[in-house]
């Protein structure tokens, strides 16, 4: 009974009425990952390679790459897996409570397991990733295959897995695999923006006359905080975005 | 084994000589992201060091028995674990401060200098010398966070520990207490660090010539 009550509740926003709220919601969640809330810049995940491969534009394009691919495929495994296991009252271990006879009025929540099934994930994912890629890509491979197995360290897909977990908790308002998927592809485009963005900067800045001890990280990290200032002027763009597909459909 | 460094050694190196954050440059998200205050900034420490001390415990006990390929593996797992533990007291006991963590304290799994260390030290040394690199180095990563959240929280809000240390008449640099002002308080403590560096060693070349 619980499980087709959670059912209904998770289809009733993706309805046939429900189409273009979801695009537009769609549209919101991809601005707000990579460019108000960048993982970088405002939710700090992912500074290790932010600070270890942004010495050229190239290498640094890669990593971003090589990012996008892994936290779309670590994103999609993570909800089916929160969806149908992990959330509360997710409708496999409640099928499995009712058959072995549990009291019909327990609340049925594994997300103590989590963040254990999240990093064997990733860390697999990546592996397969890594596999999958050198046999059957091989120029792929020979482009992004040393950043993948750093990837595995890498905040930002965890950080992102943590985020659709938090999307999923409610069950009145749960998140569908679009706007999971959405959100892992627009945080991944946010730090390949900021990366590329740090490695251009760094480039040019070789040829400046920096003071002795803040070369390296420190001049990196003060660059990187007058670029989250920028990048803080992008407040409020979703709502103007909001406000004009609204008029659009409105009108 | 004999050119390993002692327990002592060990527990000394984390404190300042190699500084997790100042020297190593290790664990970065949760330097920038909680040290808006100081109040956040030592939870996480503790969690840190908690989930730090205890994983090098684990694995050095099992260290005879990891095999190298399935070593990283099992290093993540035995972190998750701990970090879940550190997560659901948070949530019964500090649940204000496990809300303004928020996703920073199951990103202890991912922080770098967990796995560094558990890699360097414990995975092939014995449970003392683990201890001791585990507390030492929990030290200094407590150190430098609270190095940082003092700076920020005394510009960003007046305040420290929620005292209010500058008179009410400060204008409380709002930047300081966001993204921008972690980014900046971090670039020019580094700086400030590598500097005393240097002009320790030009005294001591001084000295010594």
């Amino acid at each position: 009974m619980v499980r087709a009550v959670a059912l209904a509740q998770a289809s009733q926003g993706r309805g046939i009425g429900g189409g273009m709220e979801t695009l537009s919601s769609i549209i919101l969640i991809f601005i707000s990952a990579a460019l108000i809330n960048n993982f970088v810049l405002h939710y700090f995940v992912g500074i290790c390679p932010f600070l270890g491969v942004s010495k050229r534009v190239d290498t640094a394009f890669g990593m971003g790459l090589a990012v996008i691919f892994v936290i779309t495929i670590a994103s999609f495994l993570s909800w089916t897996f929160t969806y149908f296991i992990l959330r509360p009252e997710a409708p496999i271990p409640v099928w499995v409570w009712r058959v072995v006879g549990g009291s019909p009025d327990t609340t049925v929540d594994l997300s103590v397991l989590s963040y254990i099934m999240y990093i064997f994930v990733i860390a697999s994912s990546v592996q397969f990733v890594e596999m999958y890629v050198r046999k059957f890509f091989q120029p792929l491979y020979d482009s992004f295959g040393v950043f993948l197995p750093l990837i595995t360290t890498n905040c930002a897909i965890l950080f992102a897995c943590l985020e659709i977990m938090k999307h999923l908790q409610d069950p009145t308002r749960l998140w569908g695999l679009g706007e999971a998927l959405t959100l892992a592809i627009g945080g991944g485009v946010g730090f390949t923006i900021a990366i590329s963005l740090m490695a251009g900067i760094r480039a040019e800045l070789d040829l400046c006359d920096v003071p002795r001890s803040l070369k390296g990280a420190g001049i990196a990290l003060i660059v990187a905080g007058i670029m989250a200032m920028a990048f803080m002027g992008f407040t409020g763009v979703d709502r103007g975005v909001e406000r004009a597909i609204t008029a659009l459909v409105g009108g | 084994m004999q050119d390993q460094p002692t327990a002592l050694e060990r527990f000394i190196n984390g404190i300042l000589p190699e500084n997790p954050v100042y020297r190593q440059l290790l664990g970065m998200c949760p330097t920038l992201a909680v040290t808006g205050g100081m109040k956040p900034a030592i939870t996480m420490a503790g969690a840190t060091a908690f989930v730090l001390i205890l994983a090098n415990i684990i694995i050095s006990l099992i260290r005879g028995l990891l095999k190298p390929h399935l070593r990283i593996l099992v290093f993540t797992l035995t972190i998750a674990t701990f970090v879940t533990i550190v997560d659901r007291f948070l949530a019964a006991y500090l649940y204000e401060m496990s809300k303004e963590l928020g996703p920073y304290v199951p990103l202890i799994i991912v922080n770098c200098l967990i796995i560094s260390r558990v890699e360097i030290c414990a995975s092939k040394q014995s449970v003392r010398v683990a201890v001791a690199d585990g507390v030492g180095m929990s030290l200094g990563f407590a150190l430098a966070l609270a190095s940082i959240a003092t700076v920020r929280e005394i510009l960003g809000s007046g305040t420290w520990f929620g005292l209010q240390v500058l008179g009410e008449g400060w204008p409380a640099w709002g930047i300081m207490v966001l993204p921008p002002g972690a980014f900046l308080t971090l670039g020019l403590l580094l700086g400030g660090a590598e500097w005393y560096g240097q002009w320790r060693s030009r005294r001591r070349a001084r000295a010594g010539g």
